[in-house]
């Protein structure tokens, strides 16, 4: 009735060259050696970083908790394998900036040793507080690469009373295939974890998007949520950025999320299809999130594939795997070319995160030669959020951080749309990315000069309390003395 | 180990566009029209452009000096090339040497330089400086040589063409005359009537381009098509040409069908004068038009709506030029008050309000 | 006649005038803004000296004089420089001011004899401690005003720069290619 006003269903976004043929057309390669170290990060997720409970030392079984999450939103970390505890201590990050994070460091023993597991029978009698806790007690986080605790959204879904669940299954980045490749061979078991999911939400229907250019994939899926007829498996069109979850949310639900709240207050939660299938191992099997399916791929790439590796491994072992050409090689990527960040040396973990690595030849870089704006505004056009890119960046050029603020640099999802299209290839996502980071510095900034102050001032009082406290003192042995004399005087003139 | 690199954010990848690329494809997109145009008015035509071009790139690579920087690599990016190309095609074909050499200075330098060079520009430096010659010279800007095509015996040939470019043209009344559009004009203040005034008028040979007026302007045909080719390209957008052919021919049907004696029709205001021109070339300018879809129908019709005005009730009998300007002037006004909607907020910016189930 | 009126008129609207003028000034009385105040009250307060200045307060009176930029204040970095640039209605150009490097005190453990001269006189209390026991410093607290390291009787106290973490990492802005303001 009200169609007019409904809102159109996608907005901006590109397409970009897919690259996904390479990988998406073989199986995922499971016989990766065992690495004689892990690198496992305490963070590999959004929150606070889990706390250690092994010692140096140790010897570890494979599933084996290595540290527990603390606070409310965080995930516990557990042992890739069976091994020895070298160190626990700082080492570089799978970050941009490659700085120190405080990491478990695991020399495997290569026997694969499995800790007692306890897989469950009929996981539809467990309870759907159960089902969150067994999921938070894997370690399980959004494997999309957002890696926000999965127990914590599905906590928060059975709190707001969720529609629809959306199964996430775009993988619009170039180049990577590790959704597509996971979905066409493990399609039941990712239909099991979204039933889980489902019932963990006390959710009663689901809906899996896959954009369009995965027809094997989809076929998979729908064969094998033929049976369940609250899950849906629909195709969407192919236009990164469609994973995005709130373009994803606002295709398939038509609703759209408000700035400031989370999908689960309009009744819808997204989740990928990785998670899903580790859902599904938690739960039925009891396995732990111990490894993830990953995409080495780019130009340098000789023997491009999807690879399940244990997590902790160095990115130097899967590119000696894959026969990544150092010299080819211009710039690393981790996640796909659109959002991914480039890392500087490859002595580096994969983590949770890690949906790819890439290794990209020159040849397949964008030009770095920045040419003026000639305000063509294609930025503005393919945004799907609908701001303005070159009068943001324009502001941040000059410094005038508040005017980008004003006109929604904190909207901005760093997509990377606007850098992609950009005929005068401005590196407009660094500016954006700058400028927030700018922004929170200054707002901590503020906010410490105001703590100094309230300390000063309490010094301050504090030690006019002292001062004054003193001069009480002062002046009562003052009096006591007078009084004492006046006493003594009093004695010697009745004397 | 690959070497330290230093951070670096997405997008990694680009679509396949540059500044030069974008240029070359209008330049394309306007090269058949200039082609027939230089055919239709002879040597005389293609002296001029040649030098207005020539001249154009001077300017930007004296101005790129003065900055201390290298000219090169900033005149291959095309922009002036085409600034002086769009400028040409907008000058009668016959115009003495240096109208060119004044107008191409004063678009490089007054028009796009001064403000900062590429990108930088309020008004679009081509329509700048037509406005300001045809303000300055008025005598040299509209005198409109007859169509005397490269080759037929009556059209001038190489060694004539060299004397009328460099030397000025002689026996005016055999070899020039007036636009259809400034015909008209002229005719209205003699009170006659439509009818009668264009008793000759061709709506084809007009169509095609065998018509007398700008060099490059003339053939609503291969500009039409040149436009086209650019929206297909995806290069430029169809909202501002659309809008723009849209409102004058809506003005002009309005009028026409209230007094077909003395407001001319909207085919002939479509046919005419430098609107296909401006329509696609022009007013499509990135620079100088607004960001938004819906600020560039806005920018369109605004300047359709100038250009009937002008024509109409205006001194001038062809209004495009005054129009685009004006218009441009009102670009950061538009870009102000018509923005994209922010996901997840409503038009004043104000977060969505959680539906209530 | 003409005269009188004239004069009689004038002068009763200038009357009436300068009666809506005094109104107006009762009225609608702007407070006189006390900016040296305002200006002591947006400074830190901890008398550190680093801009130069004896303390807080001479450095607010020689702001509102116009004889410092908006910049003076190490610690308040440019967020306090934009909202002093605010205040005073002044240009701020930060495009050309280096913000400075932040420095903090860390006690060397191995030469802290415990002697307490030093948390006396922090003006934020960022040193924490007790009698003959080492001393720590509060990274966070420290606004690197040095009055520690110059009462330290073993130079244990030093300055050393913020460290960059994983947590406080930020992105560089992009460098621009070439002049592009230059005017021809």
């Amino acid at each position: 009735m009200l169609s007019f006003f409904t809102r159109q269903r996608i907005r901006g976004g590109v397409h970009a060259e897919e690259h996904k043929t390479e990988t998406a057309a073989q199986p995922i390669v499971h016989d990766f050696p065992l690495p004689k170290k892990l690198y496992i990060p305490l963070q590999q997720h959004v929150g606070k970083p889990a706390e250690p409970l092994i010692r140096v030392g140790d010897h570890v079984l494979k599933g084996q908790l290595l540290a527990y999450s603390q606070g409310m939103i965080s995930a516990p970390v557990h042992a890739p394998s069976s091994g020895i505890i070298l160190d626990v201590n700082d080492y570089p990050a799978p970050h941009p900036s490659a700085l120190p994070i405080r990491t478990i460091v695991l020399e495997t023993d290569g026997k694969e040793e499995w800790l007692e597991i306890h897989p469950v029978e009929d996981p539809f009698q467990l309870s759907p507080e159960d089902i969150s806790l067994r999921v938070g007690a894997a370690g399980i986080v959004g494997l999309g690469g957002a890696t926000f605790p999965t127990a914590v959204k599905l906590n928060m879904g059975r709190e707001n009373h969720i529609d629809t669940l959306i199964i996430n299954g775009a993988e619009c980045e170039p180049y990577l295939s590790c959704d597509d490749r996971l979905m066409q061979e493990r399609a039941e078991q990712i239909i099991d974890g979204v039933r889980l999911m489902l019932h963990g939400m006390e959710t009663e229907h689901a809906v899996v998007a896959i954009e369009d250019n995965k027809p094997q994939a989809f076929l998979a899926m729908q064969t094998a949520a033929a049976s369940h007829a609250h899950i849906d498996v629909i195709q969407i069109p192919t236009r990164y950025p469609m994973g995005w979850d709130r373009q994803l949310i606002r295709y398939v639900t038509g609703k759209e999320v408000p700035v400031g709240s989370r999908s689960s207050e309009i009744g819808v939660t997204i989740h990928n299809v990785g998670t899903a299938y580790a859902t599904h191992k938690a739960i039925r099997h009891g396995q732990p999130l111990l490894s993830r399916v990953v995409t080495v791929a780019g130009g340098a790439v000789k023997r491009p594939m999807n690879v399940e590796v244990p997590l902790g491994t160095l990115i130097s072992e899967l590119f000696n795997f894959c026969e990544v050409n150092a010299d080819e090689t211009a710039r690393i990527i981790m996640g796909g070319p659109m959002m991914g960040d480039s890392l500087p040396h490859i002595g580096l973990p994969t983590v949770k995160a890690t949906s790819g690595i890439l290794a990209l030849t020159q040849a397949e870089l964008k030009d770095s030669d920045e040419k003026p704006c000639i305000r063509c505004a294609s930025c503005v056009t393919v945004c799907p959020a609908g701001l303005r890119p070159l009068d943001m960046a324009n502001n941040i050029r000059v410094n005038q951080l508040d005017a980008a603020v004003d006109i929604g640099l904190k909207d901005c999802i760093s997509c990377g749309c606007c850098s992609y299209i950009c005929p005068s290839n401005i590196p407009l996502v660094q500016y954006f990315k700058y400028a927030s980071g700018e922004v929170m510095a200054r707002q901590q900034a503020a906010h410490k000069s105001e703590q100094t102050k309230r300390l000063i001032d309490d010094r301050n009082a504090r030690m006019e309390r002292i001062a004054q406290q003193q001069r009480e003192e002062e002046l009562a042995r003052i009096a006591a003395k007078a009084e004492r004399e006046r006493l003594k005087a009093e004695q010697e003139a009745t004397v | 180990m690959i070497p330290h690199l230093k951070p670096t954010s997405g997008a990694h990848v680009g679509a396949k566009s540059s500044v030069s690329q974008i240029m070359w494809q209008v330049m394309l997109a306007i090269s058949p029209a200039t082609v027939f145009g230089i055919w239709c008015f002879g040597w005389p035509a293609l002296n001029l452009f040649v030098i207005t071009i020539v001249s154009a790139v001077g300017f930007e690579a004296f101005c790129i000096r003065l900055q201390g920087r290298v000219a090169i690599p900033v005149i291959m990016d095309g922009s002036a090339l085409l600034t002086g190309w769009l400028l040409a095609m907008t000058l009668p074909p016959w115009a003495p040497w240096w109208i060119g050499v004044v107008g191409s200075g004063l678009a490089i330098v007054l028009g796009k330089q001064v403000y900062g060079g590429l990108g930088q520009n309020l008004f679009n430096p081509a329509m700048l400086a037509r406005v300001a010659l045809l303000i300055s010279f008025p005598i040299e800007m509209t005198t409109w040589a007859n169509v005397s095509p490269l080759f037929f015996s009556d059209s001038p040939g190489l060694f004539e063409s060299w004397h009328i470019t460099f030397a000025g043209l002689e026996n005016l009344d055999a070899t020039t005359g007036a636009t259809t559009l400034g015909y008209v004009k002229t005719e209205f203040s003699q009170n006659r009537l439509l009818t009668d005034i264009l008793k000759d008028y061709s709506g084809f040979l007009n169509f095609i381009g065998w018509t007398r007026g700008s060099m490059g302007e003339t053939s609503s045909l291969l500009l039409g098509l040149g436009g086209v080719w650019l929206i297909r390209q995806g290069v430029i957008q169809w909202h501002i040409p659309v809008s723009l052919l849209f409102m004058v021919a809506f003005l002009a049907s309005i009028f026409h069908i209230m007094d077909s004696e003395h407001y001319i029709s909207p085919l002939l205001h479509l046919n005419s004068g430098a609107i296909m021109c401006v329509a696609f070339f022009i007013a499509t300018d990135y620079v100088t038009s607004p960001n938004t879809k819906t600020g560039q129908m806005v920018f369109g019709a605004g300047c359709g709506l100038l250009i009937f005005v002008i024509r109409t009730w205006g001194a001038y009998p062809e209004g495009a030029g005054f129009a685009v300007l004006l218009m441009n002037s009102a670009t950061p006004l538009i870009d102000h008050y018509i923005r994209p909607r922010i996901y997840g907020r409503d038009r004043k910016g104000k977060p969505l309000e959680i539906p209530k189930s | 006649m003409y005269v009188l009126s004239a004069i009689v008129s004038l002068t009763l609207l200038g009357l009436f005038l300068g009666l809506l003028l005094g109104i107006a000034a009762k009225y609608l009385k702007v407070e006189s803004s006390p900016i040296i105040d305002e200006l002591e009250s947006l400074l830190p307060g901890s008398q550190c000296g680093q801009c130069g200045f004896p303390g807080c307060r001479p450095a607010a009176e020689a702001l509102a004089d116009g004889k410092a930029p908006a910049t003076i204040c190490p610690p308040g970095g440019s967020a306090l420089a934009e909202q002093i640039a605010a205040l005073l209605g002044l240009d701020l150009d930060l495009s050309e001011v280096k913000e400075p490097e932040l420095l903090v005190a860390r006690v060397s453990e191995d030469t802290c004899t415990g002697c307490t001269r030093c948390f006396k006189v922090c003006p934020t209390d960022a040193i924490v401690g007790a009698p003959k026991q080492i001393h720590a410093v509060v990274a966070d607290a420290c606004i690197g005003c040095k009055k520690c390291v110059e009462v330290c009787p073993t130079e244990c106290l030093q300055m050393h720069p913020i460290e960059v973490t994983i947590r406080n990492w930020r992105w560089n802005k992009p460098s621009v290619p070439e002049v592009s303001s230059a005017v021809c």
